[in-house]
């Protein structure tokens, strides 16, 4: 017991949770610099954020997605790799999922797995040519992840263009009823606001990305090839298959969140202008949560809160909404730039051991 | 005279989190005298070195040049107060010719041009007067690591150093360049030049120190004029006990042939051919040498027999049977142990855990997985098996390999590789970098193994541990195996002319 608390208040930890508290705290100052009152602005946040059922329910909704890119980009970077392209396997597993969803009539049972496992397969597949193409020709992911983002995002516009379309919308159809993976059961429980099963199955993910990585030989091998893939190389393990590996199953956990996002909240698929986010706001939560999936879990918390409930924070006090992506950028800098924040902690540690 | 002595450091202190690296370091270094600083990797003497030159600060104490007292605050204070160091690894622009990296960062100028024709003129008067043979016009890509140095003894005599720093300046040097290099030093102190040589070879400081400071574990051991000692005194301050030089080993008794090379090429990375043909074999119970300067192909042989790296053409067999492009996994499982070059770079997963490390080869077989699940209560048993077998000093098999020391890092690789019972062990530059403790116990590891009927294929650059382990010499020069000798019927003149390219004849036996 002793050795878990004190796991949860070294340094390591202490980082992200200090870079949210220096995050908000700088962003007040900015709030006072343009004459709000910080206090007020971040109590309506909160009050937004939690206030009743409903909002609790949405904030929830609002997380879900963020668990899940999270848990993409993090396991893709503990092998090493900077899966930027979240964005574009998200979209992939919407839109396999609706496609499912509004062309298949099935009972149930059977259309909500498998509108999972085609958006499953859709963004993993979608992260495998990033592996592959950098196994095979050299290509960075950073790159390639960036131009696939584009593509999906055409891809699935042109699909609900030419396949799923609704006369006179820019959307799709609505998915039947049998694919939903929302119910007038726990949406009543929160005074009808739109959350969905998606979190339960973000939250049994996150667990899975523990087993898979802690505990079977596969997670070895990745992490393995994650910290050292001069050793891995060295060690037999075959680096190249590796990253294809590590990109399919990251893809994975962005394709089942695009899933998740249509098949609860949405049922259906937008023509879209422009990217959702999900993705690259991963990238920001899976840096905050250090790449551990508690961590991600924490930080899709965090981020959650700050986006839902900063139209609390208009409302209430007048503050900019965009503000809070002024908030969002503070931590993850601080959380990016740890050794700022390691110098700070040891001060404060300092100080503290004249004072005993 | 208060200036008799060129460099004088009173008490210099300098601690890092968790160490104290300079403990109240005095050292007095007279001029044009050549002061050699003995100790083992991680005595301190290039943390004091450092502090000489600029890069650290001390914590306590205080530095005299010429009697002056000083506050070097950095490397360019170092070199304005006459202070040259000779890096270990040479700090030179590849593609530039020596005259354009001899006055990089302190070009004459013409107006706005480089004044190379006065520049030429200085070096070439500098390059008279000590003895340094250099061509100015080559670029450094195309000329020899031994006048690769002499550039950077250039560079410093250009920016006008009269104390010049050396900081292991042999290991990549052949026997002859070697020699080359101490007659360079011995004229650079004739013409009054001070000169503190960084080493741990006892026997360089024999040939040329005038004075020997021997510092262990941060603290000045003894200060003595280098002809009042021998090497054993020394080597017993450096290390604080008595230790024996040869290595303890009973005749070979070589079996049946495990590997044989025959004809075997290979590209490095750029697409140049850097083993052209190369053909040799090795038998149980022998440890054959790999003897040669760097970059001579060595390391691609190892990566090749490893399955790292392509063959072109040619075959490798084990046991009879033919293994030329395997993976490096079909190859391990063969029976190859493989004890790598780089430990940290290749034989490690730093931020693993030292029993991760242990099975970082096996950790698939059914022994430590089972239905895809790694079982860590074996891991860990087998681990802290190997940590009492070893001696490996770690506070546990759960701690991760970065905290280990450079031995001990290198004892987990050992384990690994020697538990799994090879018939080839591999062992590229097992001691790099070790102290002498950890040498001893490596040595005694490599014997014990080739006791047991195992055939022991070492590559290293220090060619005493060459010497002192093979059975049998194999030279490398340019790709090719240039000459197969007997250690006890050859010496470090005929190795060394075989290793520069030089023809012997006499002496060569078969593969």
């Amino acid at each position: 017991m002793m050795g878990f608390v004190k796991r949860l208040i070294n340094e390591s930890t202490m980082i992200p949770v200090f870079s949210v508290l220096v995050g908000l705290l700088l962003g007040a100052v900015i709030m006072l610099a343009g004459n709000y009152n910080p206090i007020l602005a971040y109590g309506f946040l909160f009050s937004k954020a939690f206030g009743d059922m409903y909002n609790i329910g949405e904030t929830i909704r609002q997380i879900t997605p963020y668990i899940f890119t999270g848990l993409s980009v993090a396991f893709a970077f503990r092998t090493g790799l900077f899966n930027i392209g979240a964005e574009g396997q998200f979209i992939m597993g919407a839109i396999a999922a609706v496609s499912v969803g509004v062309l298949l009539e099935l009972p149930w049972y059977l259309h909500v797995p498998l509108a999972l496992v085609a958006s499953a397969l859709a963004g993993g597949f979608w992260g495998a040519i990033v592996g592959y193409l950098k196994a095979a020709r050299g290509m960075h992911e950073v790159i390639t992840t960036i131009m696939l983002n584009w593509i999906a995002l055409h891809v699935s516009n042109y699909i609900v263009r030419t396949v799923l379309l609704e006369k006179g919308m820019a959307r799709s159809k609505y998915i039947h009823e049998s694919a939903w993976m929302s119910s007038p059961g726990i949406s009543q429980m929160f005074d009808h606001a739109r959350i969905h099963y998606g979190i339960l199955l973000a939250l049994a993910l996150s667990a899975l990305f523990y087993f898979l990585l802690w505990k079977t030989r596969q997670g070895f091998e990745l992490r393995s090839v994650g910290l050292n893939p001069d050793a891995s190389e060295y060690a037999g393990i075959n680096v190249k298959n590796t990253f294809v590996k590590a990109m399919f199953i990251s893809g994975v956990f962005a394709g089942i969140g695009g899933a998740c996002e249509v098949l609860g909240v949405f049922h259906y698929q937008t023509i879209n202008a422009a990217f959702p986010g999900y993705g690259l706001m991963g990238i920001a939560v899976a840096l905050i949560g250090r790449n551990s999936p508690l961590g991600v879990v924490l930080g899709a918390v965090l981020i959650g809160v700050l986006t839902y409930g900063a139209s609390g924070m208009k409302f209430g006090a007048g503050v900019p909404e965009e503000l809070i992506n002024v908030v969002i950028a503070l931590v993850i800098f601080f959380v990016a730039a740890s050794g700022i924040v390691e110098i700070l902690l040891r001060r404060f540690r300092k100080k503290n051991r004249v004072v005993h | 005279m208060p200036d008799e002595f060129a460099i004088e450091m009173k008490g210099i202190t300098k601690r890092f989190p968790g160490i104290v690296a300079n403990d109240g370091i005095n050292l007095q270094v007279k001029k044009g005298e050549i002061h050699a600083l003995l100790g083992e990797n991680g005595a301190g003497k290039t943390t004091l070195m450092n502090i000489l030159f600029g890069l650290y600060q001390p914590d306590e104490g205080e530095i005299l040049i010429r009697g002056q007292k000083v506050k070097i605050t950095d490397p360019k204070k170092a070199i304005d107060l006459g202070i040259g160091m000779i890096h270990q690894h040479f700090m030179l622009v590849e593609p530039y010719t020596v005259l354009q990296n001899i006055i990089l960062g302190a070009e004459p100028r013409n107006g706005i041009m480089i004044h190379y024709k006065k520049a030429l003129a200085r070096i070439t008067e500098l390059s008279e007067k000590y003895g340094l043979q250099v061509d100015p016009h080559r670029t450094i890509r195309e000329i020899s690591v031994g006048m690769q140095q002499r550039v950077e003894i250039l560079k410093t005599l250009y920016r006008g150093a009269d104390i010049l720093i050396f900081d292991e300046p042999t290991a990549v040097l052949t026997p002859q360049e070697i020699q080359e290099l101490m007659a360079i030093m011995r004229r650079l102190a004739d013409e009054g030049k001070t000169i503190i040589l960084i080493t741990h070879k006892l026997k360089e400081i024999i040939a040329i120190g005038d004075r020997v400071t021997i510092i262990r574990r941060g603290k000045v051991v003894d200060s003595l004029p280098v002809r009042d000692t021998t090497t054993e005194e020394l080597a017993s301050k450096m290390v604080g006990r008595k230790v024996s030089f040869v290595t303890e080993k009973k005749e070979a008794q070589p079996g049946e042939t495990i590997l044989e090379f025959d004809n075997v090429t290979a590209y490095d990375d750029r697409g140049i051919q850097v083993l052209k043909g190369l053909t040799f074999e090795i038998r149980r119970g022998e440890i054959l040498g790999i003897a040669g300067v760097e970059g001579n192909g060595q390391r691609e042989l190892i990566e090749v027999l490893t399955g790292l790296r392509k063959a072109a053409s040619g075959t490798i067999r084990l046991r009879g049977e033919q293994i030329q492009n395997r993976s490096p996994r079909q190859i391990a499982e063969m029976k190859v142990g493989y004890i790598p070059e780089d430990r940290q770079k290749r034989g490690l997963v730093l931020d693993f855990t030292v029993g991760e490390n242990m099975v970082l080869k096996n950790y698939y077989t059914d022994r430590f997985c089972k239905n895809g699940l790694l079982q860590f209560d074996r891991i860990f048993q087998h681990a802290s098996g190997l940590i009492g077998e070893y001696d490996i000093r770690t506070p546990s098999e759960k701690t991760n390999a970065r905290a280990l020391s450079g031995g001990n890092q290198q004892k987990v690789i050992i384990a690994r590789e020697v538990a799994d019972d090879p018939d080839l062990l591999i062992a590229t530059q097992p001691t790099r970098g070790l102290d002498v403790g950890a040498i001893e116990f490596i040595h005694k590891k490599l014997i014990e193994q080739r006791d047991k009927g195992k055939a022991v294929l070492l590559y290293s650059l220090e060619l005493d541990e060459i010497m002192n382990l093979s059975d049998r010499i194999a030279v490398m020069y340019e790709g090719r195996i240039v000459g197969v000798l007997d250690p006890r019927k050859t010496n470090e003149q005929e190795i060394g002319l075989l290793m520069s390219g030089g023809k012997t004849g006499e002496r060569e036996v078969s593969a």
